[in-house]
C-alpha cells in the first residue's frame, strides 16, 4: 500500500535518451513525484517533452540541484562518467541518495536481481552499463552452476540511434567498468567487453552474447541456473529473453539474450537503455520502500 | 610522394584465422623494412584488443606482436588498427608503450564520433593518428565527408576510406573520394578488398582522386578474396609515375623471401605475372623466363626488363635463354675484372 505513503521526490539530472525514457518510467509509478528534470541545454529535445509533461525543468545543471537541495529525496543521475563523478561530491556532502545510470563506478556497483538489498545502505549506487546489467545475471548464474570461469566475454550490439553522445564519449568506461563488473560478480579471472554500434533503420534489436570458458560438471544444472535467472531479470525488465539457450562445445559456453525495450519513450528495440532504466526503477522502489519501513519504525 | 601502408600482418590475420607466429611477424616486418615500406600494420585481424571468442583468439598478444615487430623495423613505421568499442584506452597505451608509431582509429562509416578519444589520445602521446571508416560502401560521399570532418577536428593526420566488403566500383571510389580530398585539410587514403577483382583498380582510381596514402597486402594476404595485392599497386603505381618510397623491384624481391614463411590462400597473382605485365611481355613466356633465371643463375627481374628492353613479340622464346646467357656472361665478366 505504498500510496498511503509520501511518494519520493526524484531529480533527474540529464535530459538525454536515458533521463527522458526514466522520467516516463518513474511517472508512472505511484511511489515517485518527479521533482525536475535537470539538463544543461534548454533547447534540448529532452527538456521540451518534460516540460510538455509538465514536469518542471532547468537547464542550469547541477547548480540548479544545489540551489534547490530540500526539494528532492533521490537523484538519477544519467550524464557522462566524467560529470557524475563531479556530480557527486555535492551529493555525497548534501547527503543525497544516488542512482548513477553512468559507467563511473563511483558507488556500489548494483545488479537489482544480485545483490540489492546487499548495497542498499550505500549513498551512491552505480548501474554499471547497459550490456553490464543485460550479461551480469547471467554471469552470476554461471558462476553458482559451475566449478570455475576462466574467462567470460560479453559482446553487446546496439542500435546507433540508441547511443547518445554520452554513450559515445564514455564507450571507454563502459568496456573497463563491464569488464570489472563482469569478474566481480562471476570470479572469472579474465573477461573482456565488446561493444557494437549499428546504424540499420529501422533500429536494430539490442542483443548480447556472453561466451564462458569454463569448468563444470553438470550442464543441466547451468541451464536450469540460468532459465532461472532470466525468470528473475523478467521481475523488473519484462522485455529480457534469452534468444541462444545456453550451448556448450569443448569447454565454452554460449547464451544470447535481447531486451525488448517497454518503448516508453525509445523505440522497442532500444532495450539497452530499457534495462537500464529498469534497473534504476528497481532500485528506486527498493530504496521507497525500504526507507518508508524506517519511517514508520 | 605516396604512403603505402601495408597490412599483410594485420588484415593477413584474418585469412588464417588469427594465427600469425611471432616469427612469421618478425620475418616479415624485417623484409618489408628493407623494401622500403612506409607503415606496417601489425595485429590481430580485427586490431588492438581483437583476441576474443567472438573473433578468434591470437596464440600471442598484443605486446609480443607489437614488441617482435618493434624489434624488426629500423626505418617503417609501426601501425595499428584499433576498433573503439573493441579496443579500450588501454590498449593504446599498451601499443605506444611498445613503440607504436601510428595508430589507426577505425569506427563504421556513420559512427565516427567514438574516435574522439583515442585519436586525441594518440595524438597527445605525440605519435600519429589516422581516422578509418569502415564499411565505406554503406554510405553517400557527403556523409563521408561529414565523418572524415568529424576525425579530422579530433586530430586525426589522415582518413582512410575502407571498401570493407569489397563492393565499390571505380565510379564509386571516385565520387567519394573526391568528395573527401576536395572536403579536407589532411590526407586521405584508399583501402580497398579485391571481391570485385578492382582492388588495385579502385586504389588507382583513388589516387587519381588525390588520395595519397594506399593500403596494401603482400599477395593480397587479407579476409576473404584478399586485398589489394602489395606488388600488383606498386607496379602500377610505376606505371602510371605515382613515386613512393618503394619501388617494384624492392616489392619483388619482397614477395620472393617471403614465400619461405607466409604462403596466403587468397587468390593472388605471382609477382613474375606481375613483372610480365607491367613491362609488356607475352604472358606465355614467364614459365621460360623462371627456368632460365634458374639455369643461368641471374636475377629473374632484371632478365624481364633486358627482354622488355628489346621489345619481344609473342612466339620469340629463344631470346629468353640468349638474354639470360648474355646476362650470366656480363655478370662472370665483372666479377673477373673485380676479382
Amino acid at each position: 500500500m505504498t500510496s498511503e505513503f509520501p511518494q519520493t521526490r526524484v531529480a533527474i539530472l540529464g535530459s538525454g535518451s536515458i533521463g527522458i525514457d526514466l522520467m516516463f518510467k518513474i511517472k508512472a509509478s505511484p511511489q515517485f513525484d518527479v521533482a525536475f528534470v535537470v539538463g544543461r541545454n534548454v533547447q534540448s529535445e529532452g527538456l521540451g517533452i518534460a516540460r510538455d509533461c509538465r514536469v518542471e525543468t532547468s537547464s542550469a545543471g547541477i547548480d540548479f540541484l544545489k540551489e534547490n537541495v530540500d526539494a528532492y529525496d533521490l537523484v538519477f543521475d544519467a550524464t557522462s562518467a566524467a560529470a557524475h563523478t563531479v556530480h557527486n561530491r555535492f551529493f555525497a556532502e548534501a547527503g543525497k541518495f544516488v542512482i548513477d545510470l553512468t559507467p563511473a563506478k563511483v558507488g556500489r556497483l548494483c545488479v537489482p536481481c544480485i545483490n540489492l538489498p546487499d548495497v542498499e545502505a550505500a549513498q551512491n549506487i552505480n548501474l554499471i552499463t547497459c550490456g553490464g546489467q543485460a550479461s551480469l545475471p547471467l554471469a552470476y548464474a554461471l558462476k553458482q552452476s559451475v566449478d570455475e570461469i576462466d574467462y567470460i566475454e560479453v559482446v553487446s550490439a546496439i542500435a546507433s540511434r540508441s547511443a547518445g553522445l554520452a554513450t559515445r564519449e564514455n564507450i571507454n568506461e563502459y568496456m573497463t567498468t563491464t569488464e570489472y563488473a563482469l569478474g566481480l560478480f562471476s570470479g572469472a579471472k579474465k573477461t573482456k567487453a565488446i561493444l557494437n554500434i549499428n546504424p540499420a533503420e529501422p533500429g536494430i534489436q539490442m542483443q548480447t552474447t556472453l561466451y564462458a570458458h569454463a569448468r563444470y560438471r553438470d550442464f543441466g544444472k547451468v541451464r536450469a541456473r540460468i532459465q532461472a535467472m532470466a525468470e528473475r531479470v523478467r521481475e523488473y525488465v519484462p522485455g529480457y529473453h534469452l534468444v541462444v539457450e545456453p550451448l556448450e562445445s569443448q569447454g565454452r559456453i554460449t547464451i544470447g539474450l535481447t531486451v525488448r525495450g517497454r518503448g516508453d519513450y525509445l523505440p522497442e528495440y532500444a532495450g539497452n537503455l530499457d534495462i537500464i532504466n529498469c534497473a534504476a526503477l528497481a532500485v528506486a522502489s527498493h530504496h521507497h520502500e525500504t526507507s518508508q519501513a524506517g519511517v514508520t519504525q | 610522394m605516396i604512403l603505402i601502408s601495408d597490412s599483410t600482418l594485420r588484415d593477413g590475420n584474418h585469412a588464417i584465422r588469427h594465427q600469425l607466429t611471432a616469427a612469421q611477424i618478425y620475418d616479415y616486418a624485417r623484409a618489408a623494412d628493407e623494401a622500403g615500406i612506409d607503415i606496417v600494420e601489425v595485429g590481430h585481424g580485427n586490431g588492438l584488443g581483437g583476441s576474443s571468442c567472438q573473433l578468434g583468439q591470437t596464440p600471442i598478444d598484443d605486446r609480443t606482436m607489437l614488441e617482435t615487430a618493434r624489434e624488426a623495423l629500423k626505418n617503417s613505421r609501426l601501425g595499428v588498427h584499433f576498433i573503439p568499442g573493441l579496443g579500450k584506452s588501454a590498449d593504446i597505451t599498451l601499443a605506444l608503450e611498445c613503440g607504436v608509431d601510428v595508430v589507426r582509429v577505425a569506427t563504421h562509416c556513420t559512427e565516427a564520433n567514438v574516435s574522439r578519444r583515442f585519436i586525441e589520445q594518440t595524438r597527445a602521446a605525440g605519435k600519429t593518428a589516422y581516422g578509418v571508416l569502415m564499411m565505406s560502401h554503406m554510405a553517400e560521399p557527403e556523409v563521408l565527408l561529414a565523418q572524415a570532418r568529424l576525425m579530422q577536428s579530433y586530430g586525426a593526420q589522415a582518413v582512410i576510406l575502407m571498401d570493407s566488403a569489397g563492393y565499390s566500383t571505380p565510379s564509386l571510389v571516385r565520387s567519394k573520394v573526391s568528395c573527401l580530398t576536395n572536403g579536407l585539410d589532411i590526407t586521405v587514403g584508399f583501402h580497398a578488398h579485391n571481391n570485385l577483382g578492382l582492388a588495385v583498380a579502385n586504389s588507382l582510381v583513388a589516387l587519381e582522386e588525390g588520395a595519397r596514402l594506399i593500403d596494401a597486402c603482400l599477395k593480397g594476404f587479407g579476409a576473404g578474396a584478399g586485398n589489394t595485392q602489395l606488388e600488383t599497386l606498386v607496379a602500377v603505381m610505376e606505371r602510371e609515375g605515382y613515386a613512393s618510397a618503394t619501388t617494384f623491384e624492392r616489392v619483388l624481391a619482397l614477395a620472393g623471401r617471403s614465400d619461405a614463411f607466409l604462403s596466403p590462400k587468397t587468390p593472388h597473382i605471382h609477382a613474375a605475372n606481375i613483372a610480365s605485365g607491367l613491362y609488356g611481355l607475352f604472358s606465355g613466356y614467364v614459365p621460360h623466363i623462371q627456368k632460365a633465371a634458374q639455369e643461368f643463375g641471374v636475377a629473374e627481374f632484371e632478365l624481364y626488363k633486358r627482354l622488355a628492353d628489346r621489345r619481344l613479340v609473342a612466339g620469340q622464346e629463344d631470346i629468353i635463354v640468349e638474354e639470360a646467357s648474355r646476362l650470366a656472361h656480363e655478370r662472370d665478366t665483372t666479377q673477373a675484372l673485380s676479382a
